[in-house]
C-alpha cells in the first residue's frame, strides 16, 4: 500500500547556506517601520491626557491655597472662601457608595460566579450588564424619584447621591470581581473540599484571601470611575455652600458640582471663581491618583502567585 | 446479602493478605463484611455519568483497610473518576451522577441525609498538582484542615496536630525551622508532601490519591513512596496510578480498569498485586501490563 510520507515531498526552497541567505535587511526595515508606526499610534494616543493634566495643573495650582483646603464658602460673597466643604462631601458621598456598593457587588460577583446555574445566572448577567450601560442622569433621577417616595419633593441628601453612585459602581464591581473570582484555580476548592470544608467557607476562607488583591484593585477602579460624576449628583446632593459632613443631613456639595457651580455662576470675582473651578479638578484627579497608587500598593503586597 | 462473610478479628486485620486469587468481574466477589474500627469501602454496581455521557460502568469491589489499593489502566478509563466518587467528589462537577452502593464501614456514603462534608472529612484527598493554599503559611496549610472545619482546637493542640502531621509525612525536619513561610516557597515534592499532611492533620480513615507523583521528579517519587509505605499502617489507602512500576512496587492490591469503543470504563480484573503482574486471569490485563498498550 503506498502512503505519503513526510519524506516522499519534495524539500521546500532553501537557500544553500546562511550566508547566501542575506543579511535580512528588508525584514529588519519593516520592524524598523513597524515600531516607528506602533510608537507614534501610542505617543498620538497619550497627547490628550498629558495635555489635560498639564492644562489642569496649570490652571488649578493658582487656586490652591490653605483657604481652598480648610475654609468652606459660607457666607463669601468676595474673592475668600475654599472647597474643605466639596472635599469633605466627595470623600463623605463617595465612602458611602462604596459602603454600599462593594457588599452588595462582591456578593453579586460570589453568587454569579460560584452558585449560579443556568437561566437566573443568565438573566443577572444579563441586567448587569445592562446597568454598566445606564446613563448617569438616570441613576440620580432614579435615587432622587426613590427618595421622593418617602420624603417628598425637593428632598436632598448626601446619602441620595451615594445611592445614585452605588447604582453606577455595583455593575462594575460586580463585573471585575466576577473576572479576578474566575482566576483563582479550581484545584484549590477542590482541596478544601477534600478537607471536607463547606462551600461558603470554602468561598470565605480560601476563594476570597486568594482573590483579594485582585477584588480591591476592582473596587479602587469602580470608585475612580463614579468619584467625578456631576449630573447623578445635581439632581440629589443639591448645591451648598456650607460644610456638611452628615448624609442624612440635607444638602451636600462635592468637588464635581462645585467645579461646575463655580464656572456657571463665578459671581463678579470671575478669575478667583475660575481659579477655584480648575483646583477643584485638580484636587478631583489628585484624588483619583492617590486611590491608584493605594491600589497598585495593595494589589503587589498581597497578590498572590498561583503556580 | 453481601455475599460471604468473612469475620476477621481486629488483630488479624492488617496482618492477612486480601483474597487469595484475582477476582474477575464476572465472578461473586467474597465481601469482607466490616468489623467496627476497620476502614473498609466497598463498592456495588457503581456507574458514573457526566450529564447523559457514562463515564464508568458497573465496579464491584472492596478496598481493604491498611492496604494500598492501586488502580491502574490507561488514559481516560474512568480510574480518577471512580477516585473521585468515593470520597462524593464527583458530583461537584455540572451535571454528574453517581448511580450504585458505596458504603464506607457499612455505612452507605450516598444515604439520604448523609452530609457530603462530612464524607470528606472522613475521606481524604491527594491531588495530582500539589495545591497547597498560596495564602496560607505552611503551619496555616497544614493546620487548615481544622481551621476550615470549624472544630475549636487550642492553640497547642494545633501546634501538635502540626508537628504530628508534618512528621507523618516526613517533612518536619525539612520546615520546622519555616513554619510561617509562605506554602509556596516549597519545591514540588515538598509541597506534594505537605498535601499529604494536609490531608492526614484531619485524621481521616481513608486516603485517596490521585496520580500524586506524576509531577514529582523520580527522588521525590521514592520518598512518597516510602510515605504511602509507612502511611499505610494507620490509614487504608486507593491510589491512581499511571505509572505501573509504581503500582507494582507499592501497592498490596491493583485494580485494573479498562476501556473499548463498545463500552465505558469498567473494572476488568482486581486482585492482589503481584498475582496480576505475574499471572493475570484476563487477557487485556496479561496485555497492559505487559506493556502492550496504555
Amino acid at each position: 500500500m503506498e502512503s505519503a510520507s513526510i519524506t516522499d515531498s519534495p524539500p521546500l526552497a532553501r537557500p544553500s547556506s546562511l550566508l547566501a541567505a542575506g543579511a535580512g535587511w528588508r525584514r529588519r526595515a519593516k520592524d524598523r517601520l513597524m515600531t516607528v508606526l506602533i510608537a507614534g499610534a501610542f505617543v498620538l494616543a497619550m497627547i490628550p491626557l498629558i495635555s489635560l493634566v498639564y492644562e489642569v495643573t496649570k490652571r488649578g495650582i493658582p487656586g490652591l491655597s490653605l483657604a481652598f483646603f480648610t475654609e468652606d464658602a459660607r457666607g463669601v460673597v468676595g474673592e475668600g472662601g475654599g472647597a474643605s466643604h466639596a472635599i469633605v462631601g466627595t470623600l463623605v458621598i463617595t465612602g458611602v457608595a462604596a459602603l454600599i456598593s462593594v457588599p452588595i457587588g462582591i456578593m453579586g460577583a460570589i453568587y454569579l460566579n460560584e452558585y449560579g446555574q443556568g437561566r437566573l445566572r443568565r438573566a443577572l448577567t444579563f441586567f448587569v450588564d445592562v446597568m454598566t450601560g445606564i446613563p448617569s442622569i438616570v441613576a440620580g433621577l432614579f435615587a432622587y424619584a426613590l427618595f421622593e417616595l418617602f420624603f417628598g419633593p425637593g428632598i436632598r441628601l448626601g446619602v441620595m447621591g451615594s445611592v445614585a453612585l452605588s447604582v453606577l459602581m455595583i455593575p462594575i464591581v460586580i463585573r471585575s470581581a466576577e473576572e479576578v473570582l474566575k482566576l483563582v484555580p479550581n484545584h484549590l476548592r477542590e482541596a478544601a473540599y477534600a478537607l471536607g470544608t463547606p462551600k461558603w467557607k470554602t468561598i470565605v476562607k480560601v476563594v476570597l484571601p486568594t482573590a483579594f488583591a485582585g477584588l480591591v484593585t476592582g473596587v479602587m477602579i469602580a470608585i475612580a470611575r463614579i468619584v467625578g460624576e456631576t449630573a447623578p449628583l445635581l439632581v440629589t446632593t443639591g448645591v451648598v455652600d456650607s460644610m456638611n459632613s452628615d448624609p442624612f443631613d440635607g444638602r451636600m456639595q462635592n468637588l464635581a458640582v462645585y467645579a461646575y457651580n463655580e464656572y456657571r455662576s463665578p459671581g463678579v470675582f470671575k478669575q478667583a471663581a475660575y481659579d477655584k473651578a480648575w483646583a477643584a479638578a485638580l484636587t478631583l484627579i489628585a484624588i483619583v491618583m492617590l486611590l491608584n497608587i493605594a491600589a497598585r500598593l495593595v494589589y503587589r503586597r498581597y497578590k498572590t502567585e498561583i503556580r | 446479602m453481601l455475599g460471604a462473610a468473612t469475620k476477621r478479628s481486629a488483630t488479624e486485620e492488617g496482618k492477612q493478605a486480601m483474597s487469595d486469587s484475582p477476582v474477575g468481574v464476572t465472578s461473586t466477589d467474597p465481601m469482607t463484611k466490616a468489623v467496627r474500627g476497620a476502614k473498609t469501602i466497598e463498592v456495588r454496581d457503581v456507574d458514573l455519568y457526566y450529564g447523559d455521557f457514562q463515564a464508568v460502568e458497573g465496579v464491584t469491589m472492596t478496598i481493604a483497610p491498611n492496604k494500598v489499593t492501586a488502580l491502574i489502566g490507561s488514559s481516560g478509563c474512568g480510574k480518577t473518576t471512580f477516585l473521585r466518587s468515593l470520597n462524593r467528589m464527583h458530583e461537584l462537577t455540572p451535571g454528574a451522577r453517581v448511580d450504585g452502593h458505596v458504603s464506607l464501614d457499612g455505612e452507605d456514603i450516598y444515604g439520604r441525609g448523609v452530609d457530603p462534608v462530612e464524607v470528606r472529612r472522613l475521606i481524604g484527598m491527594v491531588f495530582q498538582q500539589p495545591n497547597p493554599f498560596p495564602t496560607m503559611s505552611i503551619y496555616d496549610n497544614v493546620a487548615a484542615g481544622l481551621n476550615l472545619n470549624s472544630r475549636r482546637v487550642s492553640q497547642s493542640q494545633k501546634d501538635s496536630v502540626v508537628e504530628r502531621s508534618l512528621h507523618g509525612a516526613h517533612l518536619w525536619e525539612e520546615v520546622k525551622d519555616r513554619l510561617q513561610k509562605p506554602g509556596s516557597s516549597l519545591s514540588g515534592g515538598q509541597q506534594q508532601r505537605l498535601c499529604i499532611a494536609r490531608a492526614i492533620a484531619v485524621e481521616p480513615e481513608v486516603l485517596l490519591m490521585d496520580e500524586p507523583c506524576s509531577a514529582l521528579d523520580p527522588l521525590a517519587t521514592l520518598a512518597i513512596e516510602d510515605l504511602i509505605a509507612e502511611l499505610k499502617n494507620r490509614y487504608t489507602i486507593v491510589i491512581v496510578t499511571h505509572n505501573m512500576q509504581q503500582a507494582a512496587r507499592a501497592s498490596d492490591v491493583t485494580a485494573f480498569f479498562n476501556l473499548d469503543a463498545t463500552r465505558p470504563g469498567h473494572l476488568v480484573e482486581v486482585g492482589a498485586t503481584n498475582e496480576i503482574f505475574t499471572n493475570p486471569s484476563q487477557q487485556q490485563t496479561e496485555d497492559y501490563v505487559s506493556g502492550r498498550f496504555g
